[in-house]
């Protein structure tokens, strides 16, 4: 009772958050509301008991994502332009995903259930099995490094890849304002 | 008495989205993001409690380090116009 309670003002204010994230102009403070956002649905996954799912949109929502957009806001304008299009059709195509994603949980088991295929799959073996095959008191840490070891190491080069790939690109960015505002000084003497 | 403390916490919550939303100045956004992590951070340890489980307290201050982070990086972006490298951008800037 008092969880849905929680629940049901922690989403109330979620929702009011996103509306004002669309309907605000002014780019910082929709920056500003997305780590608002990411801080609110990281206290509902904590209400759930995700608290890992939760701690990392905490990180990248309220965190990194923040830092990143304000750098992004740095290098382009501070004002979102007016639409020039009705969102009628945007608007219509969310509505029949959302639908159809709330369709989708009808048929799921109830949170917690004991019957879920979460439950009823391969966890039992997983948790019966992982303390002397692995010898990781942490089952989750076992599953992701051990029996999924090498699936790990694969996303783990993929991110590597992205952030090298993303250090690459800024880095060129610097270069090449650094070496044009030198060329403007040059003009600049050149001139006086 | 933590009930109390939730609904209390709830509603202060609302009060700074409402600072939040309406803000005037860039300064007032930034102080109400900072005080909404504050918020979620009790909040975070308020639920332990309340639901019998006070082990959530070490999350909340985990989050309690990023919201401090994440409140740096944004006044670092106020003074210097850039996040990464300040001396580049203040030679830029001169």
């Amino acid at each position: 009772m008092i969880e849905t309670a929680i629940n049901f003002a922690l989403f109330t204010m979620l929702v009011v958050t996103a509306i004002a994230a669309a309907r605000i102009r002014h780019l910082f403070a929709v920056v500003m509301l997305s780590g608002a956002f990411s801080l609110l649905s990281a206290l509902l996954l904590v209400t759930l008991d995700a608290v890992d799912v939760a701690f990392t949109e905490a990180a990248v929502g309220a965190g990194i994502s923040t830092v990143l957009m304000l750098g992004t806001l740095a290098l382009t304008s501070r004002r979102e332009k007016i639409p020039s299009h009705r969102p009628t059709i945007p608007l219509i195509v969310v509505l029949v995903t959302g639908a159809a994603i709330i369709y989708g949980t009808l048929d799921m088991p109830n949170f917690g259930s004991a019957n879920s295929p979460a439950q009823t799959g391969v966890a039992a073996e997983y948790i019966e099995r992982s303390p002397h095959e692995i010898g990781v008191p942490n089952i989750v840490t076992a599953i992701l490094a051990s029996y999924r070891g090498y699936d790990t190491l694969g996303e783990t080069g993929v991110v590597f890849t992205a952030g090298v790939g993303v250090l690459m690109l800024i880095s060129g960015l610097r270069t090449r304002r650094r070496r044009e505002d030198e060329e403007d000084d040059d003009e600049a003497e050149e001139a006086g | 008495m933590f009930l109390v403390a939730a609904v209390s916490l709830l509603v202060s919550m609302v009060i700074v989205l409402a600072r939040l939303f309406a803000g005037p100045t860039l300064y007032d956004r930034v102080l109400a993001v900072n005080s909404f992590g504050t918020l979620t951070v009790l909040f975070i340890g308020v639920l332990g409690f309340l639901t019998g489980r006070p082990d959530f307290l070490d999350i909340a201050l985990l989050y309690a380090l990023i919201n401090f982070v994440g409140t740096i990086a944004i006044l670092k972006f106020f003074r210097y116009r850039a996040i990464g490298d300040v001396s580049a951008s203040r030679e830029l800037g001169q």
